[in-house]
This record gives structure tokens, sequence and C-alpha cells, in this order.
């Protein structure tokens, strides 16, 4: 029941140095009076300031130090831990002191750049060194535990961010699983006609990339899948996913879709998914010709045979491999990982939520994704602009922002929508020839070359209004609206409020996170910001990496972003992975949690808490046992062992203690 | 014949139940009187203060004193035995952390005194007299303990060597003890001479105790019917085992009696009650804030269930308003 003071006499010899970071703390902190002060507090032995604690020669007389004066203990005041706590940690292991008999004080970000008044801010300066100087005599020698990192990747998402880091780190000589929920790898890319602001064919570049995925022998794909569950940590992921039945075995199908001519079903008659139900598809089907893997399916909910169980079967008769398999089950497999890369892709806005826009209301309103499959020469139309009605519109109107920028819906701009609304534009007047308008909010193009893409369609005629429309309605108020959809529009560039009839109405329409990504940020232990898209460790410095080691996020899980974007964020966070893959292991922290064996009752408190999954509790033994390799260290178990017998290495009870009496000295 | 060694028991703002404890050695006490001489024992024995007075300091070779301290007449008596006795021992959970006594801390001294002698029902006393420190009648001046402002353990007022925990340290424990110091063996000064694991260690119960309680509710004993073999946590009842110490072989629990935390914390834990809170309400099952509420209701006195023997050593010390 002792209080657990060290001795004056047992005092480490502690090392202080205080930092002026320029000009940054000296001009709100007295410095060298906190260096003066310092030098009083027991245990000081050493206290000096300095212009630069970071620089080499800051780093050089720490080391020098800890060998002239036998330092045991080193304080570091300057910035934040975050940016500097590894540099003086590893100048402490030159002087050939153990790194973590370090603590470093926050003055700068804390202190000096959050205070108004130099005599006050000096002061808890004093507070916060005295607490670190009054804890650091507590720190124990740790050391980095190193575990080694299993060099199989999976990537999660087949879209154009998946493909790419698949075939990153399979060309770098990685195995690599790639996983998509889908029936075929390509994502949204796949449903494009052309890419903006080359107006390049979109299946041109994706289709190769697609063969190339199936074909690497680094690569095991694995579409209409899940992944259902993660366990284990950084470098050693078990992954377990769930393979949905097609009813096609997959390895004796070779996509020659005989079966689907074959099928009772002589006309095709359900709503075709892929073509965002403009086309129709029979019960077994492909979603496009280039499909990859190029492996037909079965719909359960339409084919005859699972809905009656009276069906000739006619496909599978037609199909000379014997393919079909009506029994198939849903299958579990188990992968080992060391990283994983998600490419979840995004989900555009359903523009119902903006009924003034009237889609689903008019026939002639459509989605920007509707109009993609419209324009695209393998489309359900072949490219011709039609329609629901047959008819060829003659005007057409773009409304920029649905479900962006907007405090009713989404508040975020999708960034994409003002290029591929111009792409529209240019397609349908290509493709029709009718008066295109859009209607723009502020036309966003800062891309390479998108600027003068959208000079080039300045120049070709499409009509621009600057305004938020208002409303899509079909109620006419002259007789040149008569049977047209028009838009009430102020154009705030004219200063006034304009109708303008139209045959068609594209909206486009923004991105979102994935319906599901709050249950896939779950699954992954990874978060998510305010918005729901995956959230990366840093927004500047660490954009494709998460606040979980060893998954990565890119493209469009992460925010809205165009290929370009998605592609380089795909080569950098499968380099990120190279990186974690090629080091053959990793270094973790040692601020993690340990159980007192023989002090632990077994009374199971701290099992159910750990976030991290990181504690079990051995039946045999009847303690609890933590993974020190799977504990983050955020003390959550330390702090509810009922007995105390569960330490956090560098905040046990004396270490957090003596700072408190230290602050309150 | 050699002398024997002086051994003196005191107590001061306790029950007697410590006392009892002494006794309830049974046939072992005639061992214990055989080995020693007792110099001091007020609730069975006629010494008086200066006959402890007169004995040269250090002459006694343990003083076993129970009861927290919370008049100047206590902190006379305990700074005197410190002076005469070799060990102190601190007896009991009201030596050991204030005990049920300590629970006073909640109020200040005023307020006691005013319900005690105002307004407390059945009080007469229109002149609202208070005892005082000092007095005069007839001529004479008449003195009394004062009334300290807060109730405190043992060593927060004397240095004490060792720690006997329990209300009331059970008699195996105490005989463990009488027998290490008559021995010499003594563990390191400052320890608690029980073992240093929580209850749950040594409960019939343990293992069915599930891992994740989820509590949706908590229930006082006269609430339910209680099982005699499943854990008590499991069945909502505010069991403390989990944060408290061992040693008494889970007497309670064996009793269909949830632990209330009597023999204080293990010696890694500073603040029992709010240990014990923080482990077993991150148990709760409800996550949102006024579900929460509800569950925490089925608690009607926290202090008095969490603190029971321990408000003198909580991290916060007392009312101050």
């Amino acid at each position: 029941m002792s209080e657990n003071k060290p001795k004056q006499e047992n005092l480490p010899r502690i090392g202080f140095y205080v930092c002026h970071c320029g000009s940054n703390i000296s001009s709100m902190v007295d410095v060298a009076a906190v260096q003066k002060y310092a030098a009083g507090l027991p245990g000081v032995v050493v206290s000096r300031d300095y212009k630069y604690m970071c620089s080499d020669p800051g780093q050089e007389m720490i080391a020098k130090d800890i060998k002239e004066h036998k330092l045991e203990r080193l304080v570091v005041s300057a910035c934040s831990p975050n940016l500097h706590e590894e540099t003086f940690r590893k100048a402490a292991a030159r002087g050939g002191l153990n790194p973590f008999y370090f603590q470093m004080v926050n003055i700068r970000e804390h202190v000096a750049w959050v205070h108004t008044d130099k005599k006050a801010a000096t002061e808890k300066a004093m507070q916060l060194v005295s607490a670190a100087i009054a804890r650091v005599a507590f720190h124990q020698a740790l050391d980095k535990k190193r575990v080694p990192v299993d060099p199989n990747v999976m990537v999660v998402g087949g879209g154009i961010a998946g493909i790419h880091a698949a075939l990153t780190l399979a060309n770098a000589g990685k195995k690599v699983t790639l996983v998509e929920r889908e029936a075929t790898i390509g994502g949204h890319m796949a449903l494009f006609d052309k890419t903006f602001p080359t107006l390049d064919c979109a299946a041109c570049i994706l289709t190769p990339k697609m063969s190339a995925v199936k074909a690497h022998p680094n690569i095991t794909l694995w579409t209409y899948s899940e992944v259902e569950k993660v366990e284990g940590y950084v470098g050693n992921y078990k992954v377990t996913v769930k393979r949905k039945p097609r009813y096609v075995k997959e390895d004796l199908c070779v996509g020659c879709m005989e079966c689907i001519d074959a099928c009772v079903f002589k006309e095709a008659k359900f709503a075709d998914k892929f073509n965002q139900g403009l086309g129709k598809r029979k019960p077994v089907y492909i979603d496009f010709p280039q499909a990859t893997p190029k492996v037909v399916l079965i719909d359960k909910d339409t084919c005859l045979h699972f809905k009656t169980g009276k069906c000739k079967q006619s496909c599978a008769t037609a199909c000379d491999r014997k393919a079909f398999d009506f029994n198939q089950k849903e299958e579990t497999k188990e992968l080992q990982v060391g990283a994983i890369v998600l490419a979840t892709g995004f989900k555009a806005f359903d523009p119902a939520r903006s009924p003034q826009y009237g889609y689903g209301r008019y026939p002639g309103v459509y989605t920007a994704l509707e109009i993609e499959r419209l324009v695209n020469a393998s489309g359900p139309t072949s490219g011709e602009i039609t329609l629901r009605d047959g008819k060829h519109p003659k005007a057409v109107g773009i409304i920029h922002c649905v479900g962006s920028r907007d405090a009713k819906t989404n508040k975020w701009c999708s960034r994409v929508c003002c290029m591929y609304s111009l792409k529209l534009a240019h397609l349908i007047k290509e493709h029709s020839g009718a008066e295109v308008y859009n209607f723009y909010i502020d036309m966003r193009a800062p891309g390479k070359a998108y600027e003068e893409f959208y000079d080039k369609l300045l120049g070709e005629g499409v009509h621009f209004i600057r305004g938020r429309v208002d409303e899509v309605t079909d109620w006419a108020m002259t007789p040149d609206e008569e049977g047209k959809l028009v838009l009430r529009v102020e154009d705030t560039l004219a200063g006034f409020v304009r109708r303008i009839p139209v045959d068609m109405v594209v909206l486009s329409t923004g991105l979102e996170p994935q319906a599901d990504a709050q249950e896939v940020r779950r699954r992954f232990n990874i978060g998510c910001g305010t918005e729901g898209f995956f959230q990366e460790r840093h927004p500047k410095l660490a954009p494709v990496n998460t606040f979980t080691d060893g998954i990565y996020i890119a493209g469009a899980c992460q925010a809205p972003r165009d290929i370009p974007d998605t592609v380089a964020q795909a080569g950098a966070a499968a380099a990120e992975a190279l990186a974690l893959i090629d080091a053959g292991f990793v270094e973790l922290e040692p601020n993690t949690s340990h159980v007192i064996e023989d002090e632990c009752c077994g009374c199971k408190s701290c099992v159910p808490l750990c976030p991290y999954s990181a504690i079990t509790f051995d039946e045999v033994k009847k303690k609890a046992v933590i993974n020190e390799v799977l504990c983050k260290g955020c003390g959550v178990c330390a702090a509810a062992c009922p007995s105390g017998s569960i330490v956090q290495n560098l905040f046990d009870d004396d270490e957090i203690f003596s700072e408190i009496r230290g602050i309150l000295k | 014949m050699p002398d024997k060694p002086k051994v003196a028991f005191y107590w001061c703002a306790s029950c007697g139940g410590c006392e009892e404890a002494v006794v309830d050695l049974a046939e072992d006490i005639l061992k214990v009187v055989e080995a020693v001489d007792i110099v001091l024992w007020p609730v069975a024995m006629d010494f008086k203060k200066a006959d402890v007075e007169a004995r040269p300091d250090k002459s006694i070779v343990a003083g076993f004193i129970n009861g927290a301290i919370r008049t100047s007449e206590q902190e006379e008596w305990v700074r005197m035995l410190r002076r005469k006795c070799q060990v102190v021992v601190s007896f009991g959970a009201c030596a050991n952390s204030g005990g049920i006594p300590a629970l006073a801390n909640q109020f200040q001294k005023e307020s006691i005194l005013k319900y005690v002698y105002e307004d407390c029902p059945g009080m007469d006393n229109p002149g609202k007299t208070r005892p005082q420190p000092e007095s005069k009648d007839e001529g004479r001046t008449l003195t009394l303990p004062e009334f300290r402002g807060m109730v405190r353990s043992l060593d927060q007022v004397i240095e004490v060597d060792y720690y006997l925990p329990g209300c009331p340290p059970t008699p195996k424990i105490i005989m463990a003890a009488v027998q290490a110091l008559l021995s010499g063996k003594l563990p390191p000064k400052g320890t608690v001479l029980s073992p240093d694991i929580a209850l749950c260690e040594e409960c019939k119960r343990k293992d069915s105790k599930p891992a994740d309680l989820a509590l949706t509710e908590f229930k006082r004993p006269h609430q339910i019917q209680i099982d005699p073999e499943k854990c008590l946590l499991a069945q909502g009842l505010v069991c403390m085992g989990p944060a408290t110490r061992g040693g008494c072989e889970a007497l309670c629990p064996a009793g269909n009696m949830a632990c209330t935390g009597c023999f204080g914390p293990t010696s890694r834990v500073k603040d029992q009650g709010a240990k014990f809170v923080s482990s077993v309400f991150s148990n709760i099952a409800p996550k949102e804030e006024k579900e929460i509420d509800a569950v925490l209701d089925g608690i009607p006195d926290p202090i008095g269930t969490f603190y029971r023997y321990g408000l003198s050593k909580c991290l916060l010390r007392r009312k101050l308003q």
C-alpha cells in the first residue's frame, strides 16, 4: 500500500533538452526559463536548450551527453511525438541508451501554437516538463518485436483500381488473390463507352488489363465472391471468403454462350442489371462479351429450374463441356495474406432522393450511367440514342451536381461529374445531333487537359447555362413546351429564370460510399470519414494507408475520384503493400499490454473488451492471455482489469501517477 | 523464564467485530496467549493509557490496531503505540482504508454534527447544545476528544508495517500473521498479509463466469432467487470479487452472498471502487447513454456499494461543499 516513489538518491541520471524550433516555440515560450527550471528538477543532471533539436547537431549533442554524463533517461521538449519521437529515440540509441528510456514533451502544438500569453504558456511548458521528468524515471527498457510478413496479398474489388493494384503486385512476383463481388471484374469503367478528356474507348484500354488479370500466373481471380471475415494482424491476416454459386463450373465453361441460345426462354425478358435495366437478359447470362472470367452464370430468381423445378435444362444439354451443376453450393475459402488492398469503389447517387428532377416519374429522365450504356456501341441500343418510347431526342438537358454540393443530400463535390457531363454532352451530340444543354453550378475542370476539353465543348455548340435546375416538369406553359420536359432554372449569368424544353434529361449523379461501406470497414477494422468513405491514415502524407497496418485503400472507396487518380492510387497502394512485404518483417511498437500471469484471477473481465480481439482465455491455466502482436496498445484492458493485473508498457500506473503528480506540483 | 514477546491490541473507530475475530481464533487463541504477553487489549483486559506510556519505546513487539481514525484521542493513542511498538499491524478494513466509518467522508463535519445534534428524528435539543473539546462545569474544566474533519485510515496518521485485510480479518489470516511475527519470517514492510490475487481465483463459482457478462440489469439480493452455483455477477448481482483481494476463501459467495469488497484491492490497484466501476461498467451490454443509465439505476447507492470499505483511500478524498 506504499506509494511507489523513487528515492532522491536512487533517481536515474536524466538529460533534459528544450527546442526553440526556430522561433516556433521560442516566440511564445521562454525557452531559457524552461531550461533553467528543468535543471533544478530531481534527477536532472544535464539541461540544455537548442535552436533545432531535430537537426544533426541537436541529435549529436544528445548522443554525446549520454556518453559523457552517463545519462540514464532522456526528456526532449519540442514538437509533437508524431513528428520526431522516432528521431530522438534513434538519437538515444546512438548514445547507447535504450530508446524507450525517453519521453517527449510537446510544447509546440500543445503550448506555443495554441497560446497568446507568453508567461502563462511558459508556466504550462514547465508543468508538462515536470510531468515528463517525473514519469521518465519509471520507464523500462523495451524492445520492438519483429514478426514475419506473409508475402501474399489480397485485393478486394475488381474495378480499375483493384485490377491495377493486382497486376502491379503480381508483376512484382507476389501471389495475389483478387476478390470481386460481381460475376465479372471491370467495375464501373466497364460500363463506359469513352473516357474523358481524351475520348479514348474505355473497353480498348480496360479489357486488355482484365484479360491480363485472368491470364497472370500470379493472380487467383475469385469473382462472385465476398470477404466474410478478416482475422489476424499486419503481415499475417487470415481471410474467409464466401464464393457464391454460379451453377456453372468455372474451370469447365469457356464462354461459348451456346447455353444462352439454348435457354428455354426464347426471348431475353428479364431486366439486365449490367445495362442499368435498359436491356434484357435470360436467366442464364454473361454480363458482356468481354466479361472476365468469361463464364456464364444462372440467375436463380428467374431460372425456371430453380423457380418450378420443371425445366428441361436445355442450357445444360447444349453445353458440350458439361459445365452446368444445378446443385452447386456456396463455398467458404480461407486465405493467408500479409497485406490487403481495398478497392471497393463507389455507388452512384440514387436520384429518387431528389424528386424534383422527376427520375422514375418521367420516362425521359435518365441517370448518367444509363446514358453511358445508351451511348455505348456494345450497349442495349448499340450506341443509338433512343428514348424509352423509341423516339430520338431533339434536345437534351444535362443537370450537373445531382446528389453533390447539395445540403439536402450530399455536401461534397463528386469531382468527376463536370467532366463526364462534358463527355456525355459530346457523345450525345455526336451520336444524335440533338441540341445539348448543360446546367452547372461551377465548371470544375482541374485535371490535366480537362480545361482544354471544356474549351473544345464550348466550340462544339453545346449550350452551358450556369444555375442549379429548380425542377423538371411536364407542365407546359406555352405550345412549344407541349409534350416536352421543361427544365426551370435561374440562369445566374443572364440574371433571369429560364424554362428550357427538352426531350431527354440526363442526371449527372454524384458518387457515394458503397451501401455496405460501414459493414466492410468494420470487417477490415478500418475507419470511415463522416461522409462514409474509407478513412486514410493522413489526408496528405498517407493517402492510401489506413489506421490498420497492412490494409491499404485505393480509388473511389476513399473519396470520389476519376480514372487517372484511381489508377495512381492503386499503384501507390500496391507499392505500400510491396514495401511491407519486401521488408520481410514488421516491427511492433512495444506499448502493448500484458497479463501478469501469477496475479490474474481469471475473471475474464478484459476478454470481451479488446477491440482487436487480442485477448483470449486459457481454459487450462484459467488466465487471460494477450497476444502482443495483435495488441495495439489502446489500454482498455489495463484500465478495466479489476485487480490491476494487466500492465501496459509505457503506461503503467507508476508512470501515469508520477506524471499527474509532476503536473500538479 | 525469559520474557515472552509483548503484544498490544487497540481499537479506534470500529464496531468491535475485529475484537470478535481475535476471539474467533477459538482454541488457537490459547497458543497465542501462551506465546505472548498481552500488554493492552481494551475489550478484554484492564490497562490504562498510563500503563502503556510507562513502557520503554519499542518494547512491544507488535501492536494490532483496528478501526479508522476520526478523533484526536485516536490520533494520540496510535501515535503513542507507534512509539512503543516495533511493528504496527493495521488490523481490518477500517484501519486499512477507512471502512464503514469512512462513508461519513461523503458529508462535511458541520452537516454531520448538525444532523446528529439538531435535525435527526427524536432529537430534543432546543439550546442546540453540542459537545465541545473544552467546557466549564462548576469551575472544573472538562475536555472531550476533538471530532476531526474527515475519517482517515491508520496509515494516513502513522507509519504502518503490515496490513491484515477484512471486515473482519478471518481467523486463518490472523493466525498466519501471528505465526509470521513470532517466527520472525516477515515479508517486506508495507505488505498486506493476504494473497495478492483477486477473489475469483478462490471462488467456487469462477468457472460459471461468462467471458462477456453483457449486463442488462443490476439486481439486489432480495430481488432474486440466487442460484447457489452460478457466478453472482452473471446473475446481475454486484459482486466485488474481481476487484477484491483474496484470502477469505470466498466466504460470502460460498454463503450465497455477493462479495462486498472488504479485503480491499490488490497491491496493484490504488482505488478499488474506481477500478471495479471501470471494469464492470465496461461489461454493460447497452451502448446508448439512455439505456446505460437505465442499467445503472439498478445501483441506488454507488458510493456505499463500490467504496463500502475504502472511501478513505478513494482518489477523490472527500466532499468539500
